[in-house]
């Protein structure tokens, strides 16, 4: 697996021109993440309309797995219902899962591809240490989901 | 060329390839490698003579307990102090940091009382202080660094008033390599009768260091980052310092006595060493010191140097690359901080790992500093005696690699 590989296109694209980064007016969920040892970070803001994101914001600083993750995932959710989001968190999780399996190929276009431009972050996989940069943006996002349904 | 190539074949790890590549190893400053000397005497050490040291009546304990004592001579003769009993064992520079905060600091700190730091220390010389000055009412104040990443004397200076009871330091920066002037340092820290506490985490692995010159009340450095064992370090104190300091822990080998109710200490500087001490490893802390004063520290130094100044060079020629530290290789060590364009830390250390290149990327334990150089990380090659001229060659040619993927320049 080359670095090229690791480092595509449209992962530096997000990178350095990361999607909804403007804090939201009205915030109905806001969750801050941070990688403490290597000191990624990762605020996810949710607004929620009739049981969908109607708008979110991830505003962050770190290396480009991190940023472009957050990035990529903002553009993945907005418009989808809360249930439609936890079951993308689960699926993006199992695709970093080291362990997992099954060979879910590396073309985001390919027929049947479920994630999206997100996929392209399955070759992080091959880099166990980067593993949790990518995760971030996700597991922050739960947090902010966890709120919705506490509130 | 500093005439050190040779001793790489010392070194066991760094015959290794990894991914069919050598293993370029710029990250001494987090940790060193060991050499087969260092490994064979902690071995040897295992299978002839090992027990537990101090009161035990037995040929091995006492063989044993002799072995601990002459490694605690070595490492004393190896930074000039007058007399072994002015070193104790600990865990590392850490707990040693820890040991002179909580011991010295805890006991002798008074509301009011000022802690002036600087802005470049280490967690390790920052934390505890923090620590003991909430419990003691002590205020912490820190020495700016000026433009071009030297500790600002002049400011020190105008700080150091009466107020202050401790000045801490270290003495070689871990992330910009910057080498402030101790002995001058220790100068205007006397003049208004604060103790110097020098972290020597970084400085005593790479300079000739002689206590009795340096001017330091106390100062502490860490075997594994001088091709030395983990789990073990050294404070060096002068006497009247040490016997003012209270022990940090209790327990077994510290005491002289024990009631119910009170003990009294053992003599100095046993009373710092409570519990089962790292007796392997203080015996390979002496083998990794016979090893370095065998090369010498001034070619340790020197070869550093030379390292240093070539790789500034070649990174000087690299675009969009920023280099954090001192341009004079006479004022710095061999740890040099660098970013490149807008490509992070963490993801240039990745693809230097590709080209087996190891270097560090964070924040380095000093996330002041960072903040301070408006960095939320930097990359950080750091070298050894085991380093080559290759090494940075091979720097040079991965940072190529992070410049042409991401496409920099």
């Amino acid at each position: 697996m080359s670095l090229e590989e690791l480092y595509r296109e449209v992962i530096l694209d997000h990178y350095r021109n990361p999607r909804h980064r403007k804090p939201l007016d009205r915030a109905d969920a806001h969750a801050e993440g941070v990688n403490p040892l290597c000191g990624d970070e990762v605020t996810v803001e949710l607004a929620v309309t009739d049981g969908r994101i109607s708008d979110v914001a991830a505003i962050g600083q770190g290396c480009s797995i991190s940023q472009s993750s957050a990035s990529m995932m903002t553009d993945a959710i907005l418009g989808k219902t809360v249930e439609e989001v936890r079951d993308l968190i689960q699926r993006f999780k199992a695709m970093m899962d080291i362990d997992h399996e099954a060979d879910l190929g590396l073309d985001p276009d390919r027929p049947g591809a479920v994630l999206g431009d997100l996929e392209a972050l399955q070759g992080v996989r091959r880099y166990p240490v980067r593993i949790k940069c990518a995760n971030l943006p996700w597991t922050t996002l739960a947090q902010a989901l966890d709120q919705l349904s506490a509130s | 060329m500093s005439g050190l190539e040779h001793l790489r074949a010392d070194f066991p790890v760094l015959q290794r390839e990894i991914g069919g590549k050598p293993v370029h190893f710029l990250d001494s400053a987090a940790s060193s490698q060991k050499p087969t000397s260092v490994l064979e005497a902690m071995d040897d050490f295992y299978r002839c003579c090992y027990a537990n040291v101090h009161r035990g009546a037995y040929a091995l304990s006492a063989e044993s307990t002799e072995r601990y004592e002459a490694a605690r001579s070595r490492v004393a003769s190896f930074i000039n102090a007058s007399d072994p009993t002015q070193v104790a064992f600990a865990r590392g520079a850490t707990s040693a940091l820890n040991l002179i905060a909580h011991g010295w600091g805890g006991e002798h700190l008074r509301p009011g009382d000022r802690v002036l730091l600087t802005e470049m220390e280490h967690h390790a010389n920052l934390v505890p202080w923090q620590m003991v000055a909430a419990r003691t009412g002590a205020r912490l104040d820190f020495v700016p660094l000026t433009d071009d990443y030297r500790l600002d004397l002049e400011a020190l200076e105008e700080k150091l008033d009466d107020d202050v009871a401790v000045v801490g330091v270290t003495g070689m920066s871990n992330v910009l390599g910057t080498i402030p002037p101790i002995p001058r340092i220790a100068e205007a820290a006397r003049s208004v009768g604060a103790l110097l506490v020098v972290d020597g985490a970084q400085l005593v692995p790479h300079q000739p260091v002689d206590v009795q010159t340096l001017g330091a009340d106390f100062l502490v450095f860490s075997a594994h980052k001088m091709l030395g064992p983990t789990g073990i370090g050294a404070l060096w104190g002068r006497p009247e310092r040490l016997e003012e300091m209270e022990p940090y822990e209790g327990g077994g080998e510290m005491i002289a006595d024990v009631q119910l109710h009170t003990s009294t200490w053992a003599a100095i500087p046993h009373r710092f060493e409570a519990g089962t001490p790292p007796i392997a490893e203080a015996v390979g802390f002496a083998a990794a010191v016979d090893y370095l004063d065998k090369v010498g520290m001034d070619q340790v130094a020197a070869h550093d140097a030379d390292l240093t100044a070539y790789a500034l060079e070649l990174l000087a020629d690299i675009p969009h690359v920023t280099v954090y530290g001192p341009a004079d290789v006479d004022a710095r060590g061999g740890v040099i901080s660098f970013t490149m364009a807008d490509v992070h830390p963490h993801d240039l250390a990745t693809i230097l790992d590709q080209q087996g290149v190891s270097v560090r990327a964070g924040h380095h334990c000093a996330k002041p500093l960072m903040r301070r150089l408006c960095v939320p990380a930097t990359a950080r090659a750091s070298f050894y005696v085991y380093n080559t001229r290759t090494d940075v060659d091979a720097l040079v040619d991965a940072l190529g690699v992070a410049s042409r993927i991401f496409g920099v320049g």
